[in-house]
């Protein structure tokens, strides 16, 4: 059989690219365009929910100063120059929302999924396109009707992200509680139709599509995080789903799933005839999403991790099935242990104990991910590039954000850590930020695949070190103030326009992780400056430039319409064949035949 | 291309290879041992197989929801609506009837007419389920299991519209003699037909007799 004999058949891509611009950019069907698109999008609202965390900061930071300046920018928000409170609530709510669906689990899900599922399994584009250009189009206007919210009557949303009732359910609660929480549910059902629209042309074209030889155990590990993050998604969102439907039902129609009898709202009691609803089952059902949904965000980046580290320290992966199962038991056991989120909610202590067990079994394999990390590092002569300098920042996150994952996971100690800055701290370094720099990393590393060429080096390595120094300073104090008492979602800690005496010494901290913030936040303009220079006029990579050798790095950059110029090559090996004795060179691409090297995995 | 290749690497790490597009392919690489591509399997079935699965999931979390809510204290049970009956039995036929446009030969396009008659029937007959409890004052809000009702039924309705719509794209295609014998189209179809169906009947059964 000759090398030219490919695994799929090419009637597909027979008809070459379209050539106008409005098929070929804009509702492409193409999963490398849809990437990008999903990608950029996907930075813009982050950097509209960084702003909006700018503005949670200043008031944290400087809880008694007036801001002439910003009441031009928000009349209503910053009237008189002082932060208004029901501002600042929607600030929090927004800021979490967007980032946790809009940002970090677009970008490394929707942006790096389509564009590197198809690349690194051998296959043409995904398995169905059309869908794949329905989803973006469908995400895009979950991305507008969330933005609008800040535009409407009272402003947006302010319940928090996870949109507990009946502050959620009963428009009276609060000023977000109007319009702002309407337009928050319909927000969210797009982006949930537009993720499981992604996610199913993730699972099958994983599954599918690949390439001749490439069997499930030779997928770079990128691959298994996806293919674990689509299933993950299909079980998990339709919780969501089904509690967003009755939210909205409670709110617009009357019925009485979470609203429950006798509620009154600034002393007028609640109109209608609501009773027996169940604000517990709401956060049942949000929590049952919600828990794997943070695996949605950080698996990717595991995945992403695991190939950046080997392939700059020139290694094979340590542990590679056992990094699988690692993975495959995270996703699992994130559908078991939704209720460490609700361990105040008056949940019996002993059920508490079953979800906290559960909760610290993930300790298990994640530290089995963290040990091959490690091991892979290990004797390695590592090449620092911007890519890898975020791999490493990802293992450092995930280790210190692991380790307050263990007090808060027991039910003893939640209870007083609980709602306070502590927790705050546990999920920004595990989850934002071990999922943020997977998406820096993993941009750096496949921008050549985006757009022909390579980010600025010393642009990015400046951006990594001053985003590295100053998420740590800004995020790792508030373990210590969470500790001492200090509330999350709190507009201010202490007299006058607070309440608590006894939080006046944070005072100087929150000062200070203010200005960190500030730093944090600022810093990434040198990535905007790098990403959209770098499009533009970076260095052209050619095929290989980190010599690495998945399958995505045997054709050119970027990759033509079908991917591949001529036929779709033949995989013989796993991505992970490294410094192979007796190979000729340091790596072996996957697509290398089988008998060089010691052995073929 | 490849003097790129050693900006930010260790230039005296190891043997750097010349060629950013490696060797030539090898002139021969059969190997009797090589996996199969995929699973073998229909993307398209396979996909509509993961798309039923997280359908059913929506309905397991409002399955979840239902438990939960009936052990409140306010819970008051609605009377069956006679006319389910016939929905229920309207639905089981066309699925029946789908099933008997896909193995014919000579009258499938008459089978598939049935079928969306059928089909049409079962989406009426809901409505009018829905108007028989509104005039029995019935409403949306009323009481709980009204409101699970009128929800479960309503989803499931959206759900059969598309399959529905789906359906009547099928329709003219028979007619024109473009469905092929063992046509995959009907085929998958029919496995989502049938799930909603299945799906109806579990719903039935939640809401009146467990």
């Amino acid at each position: 059989m000759s090398h030219t004999a490919t695994a799929h058949a090419d009637e597909g891509h027979a008809h070459g690219a379209p050539q106008a611009f409005i098929w070929r950019y804009v509702f492409s069907k193409d999963h490398k365009v849809i990437g990008i698109q999903y990608y950029v999008t996907a930075m813009l609202m982050a950097l509209i929910a960084g702003v909006l965390a700018m503005l949670v900061r200043l008031q944290l930071g400087f809880p008694n100063s007036t801001f002439p300046l910003l009441e031009k920018f928000f009349p209503a928000g910053f009237a008189g120059g002082v932060m208004d409170p029901a501002f600042y609530t929607m600030l929090f709510t927004m800021h979490g929302t967007i980032m946790v669906f809009f940002v970090l689990s677009t970008a490394p899900v929707s942006g790096f999924g389509n564009i590197l599922i198809p690349l690194q399994v051998g296959a043409r584009d995904m398995a169905f396109p059309f869908l794949n250009g329905l989803s973006y189009w469908t995400f895009l206007p979950g991305c507008i009707v969330i933005l609008s919210s800040f535009f409407v009557g009272a402003g947006a949303a302010s319940g928090g992200w996870t949109a507990y009732p009946p502050l959620s359910a009963v428009k009276q609660a609060a000023p977000g509680s109007q319009t702002g929480q309407t337009l928050w549910i319909i927000g969210m059902v797009f982006f949930i139709a537009s993720f499981t629209m992604g996610g199913l042309n993730f699972l099958t074209t994983i599954l599918n599509l690949r390439t001749k030889g490439l069997s499930l155990l030779r997928l770079p590990m990128t691959m298994w995080a996806m293919l674990l993050v689509a299933i993950l998604g299909l079980l998990a969102f339709p919780a969501l789903t089904g509690a967003a439907l009755m939210l909205l039902f409670d709110r617009h129609f009357g019925t009485s799933f979470f609203i429950p009898a006798g509620e009154v709202f600034n002393n007028t009691p609640l109109a209608g005839n609501h009773q027996g609803g169940s604000p517990l089952l709401w956060q049942h059902l949000f929590w049952f999403l919600g828990h794997p949904e943070v695996y949605i965000l950080m698996l990717p980046a595991l995945g992403f991790t695991s190939d950046l580290l080997s392939t700059f320290s020139r290694k094979a992966i340590f542990g590679y099935k056992s990094m699988v199962g690692a993975m495959v038991a995270i996703a699992s056991l994130s559908f078991i242990v939704w209720g460490h989120h609700m361990f105040v909610s008056g949940m019996s202590p002993y059920i508490a104990m079953v979800f906290a067990t559960g909760t610290i079994l993930i300790a298990v394999p994640s530290a089995v991910k963290v040990f091959n990390w490690l091991a892979t590092l290990y004797q390695s002569r590592i090449h620092f590039t911007t890519p890898m300098l975020w791999a490493l920042g990802v293992v450092s996150l995930f280790i210190s954000g692991g380790l307050s994952g263990i007090w808060l996971a027991q039910g003893a100690p939640d209870i007083q850590l609980h709602d306070t800055y502590f927790v705050v701290a546990h999920f920004h370094l595990i989850m934002a930020g071990a999922a943020l720099f997977g998406v820096f990393g993993a941009t750096a590393f496949w921008f050549p695949k985006m757009f022909g060429r390579l980010m600025n080096e010393s642009l990015g390595k400046l951006h990594f070190w001053f985003t590295f120094v100053a998420y740590y300073c800004t995020f790792f104090p508030m373990h210590y103030i969470g500790i001492a008492g200090h509330m999350r979602r709190i507009y201010a800690i202490s007299p006058p326009t607070g309440f608590y005496e006894y939080l006046r010494p944070m005072e100087p901290i929150n000062h200070f992780i203010t200005l960190s913030a500030f730093v944090l936040g600022s810093s990434q303009l040198i990535f905007f400056v790098n990403f959209f220079w770098s499009a533009f006029k970076g260095k052209p990579a050619g095929e290989n430039p980190w010599q690495a050798n998945g399958l995505e790095w045997t054709t050119q950059s970027p990759p033509p319409h079908g991917n591949w110029a001529g036929a779709i090559p033949e995989v013989h090996r796993w991505p992970y064949d490294y410094s192979v004795p007796g190979a000729p060179q340091d790596y072996l691409m996957q697509t290398d035949p089988a008998p060089i090297g010691a052995k073929a995995h | 291309m490849a003097t790129v290749l050693r900006r930010g690497l260790d230039p005296g790490a190891g043997a750097i290879r010349d060629g950013a597009a490696g060797q030539p392919p090898p002139a021969a690489i059969g190997r009797e041992d090589e996996p199969p591509p995929g699973l073998g399997f229909d993307p398209v079935r396979f996909g509509l197989l993961a798309f039923m699965v997280t359908v059913s999931m929506l309905f397991v979390s409002f399955t979840s929801a239902y438990v939960v809510r009936r052990a409140a204290a306010d819970w008051a049970p609605l009377a069956l609506p006679p006319l389910l009956y016939l929905n229920t039995l309207l639905l089981v036929a066309s699925s029946f009837t789908l099933e008997c446009a896909r193995r014919s030969r000579g009258a499938r396009h008459l089978w598939l007419v049935t079928t969306a008659a059928l089909a049409a029937g079962f989406m009426l007959g809901q409505l009018g389920a829905w108007g028989q409890l509104a005039e029995l004052g019935f409403f949306l809000a009323s009481n709980p299991h009204s409101s699970f009702f009128y929800m479960l039924t309503g989803v499931h309705g959206l759900h059969l519209v598309g399959g529905f719509s789906w359906l009547l794209v099928l329709v003219p295609r028979s007619a024109q003699g473009a469905l092929a014998p063992e046509s995959p189209a009907l085929g998958r179809l029919a496995i989502f037909w049938h799930f909603l169906t299945a799906l109806w009947l579990y719903l039935l059964l939640l809401l009146f007799v467990i």
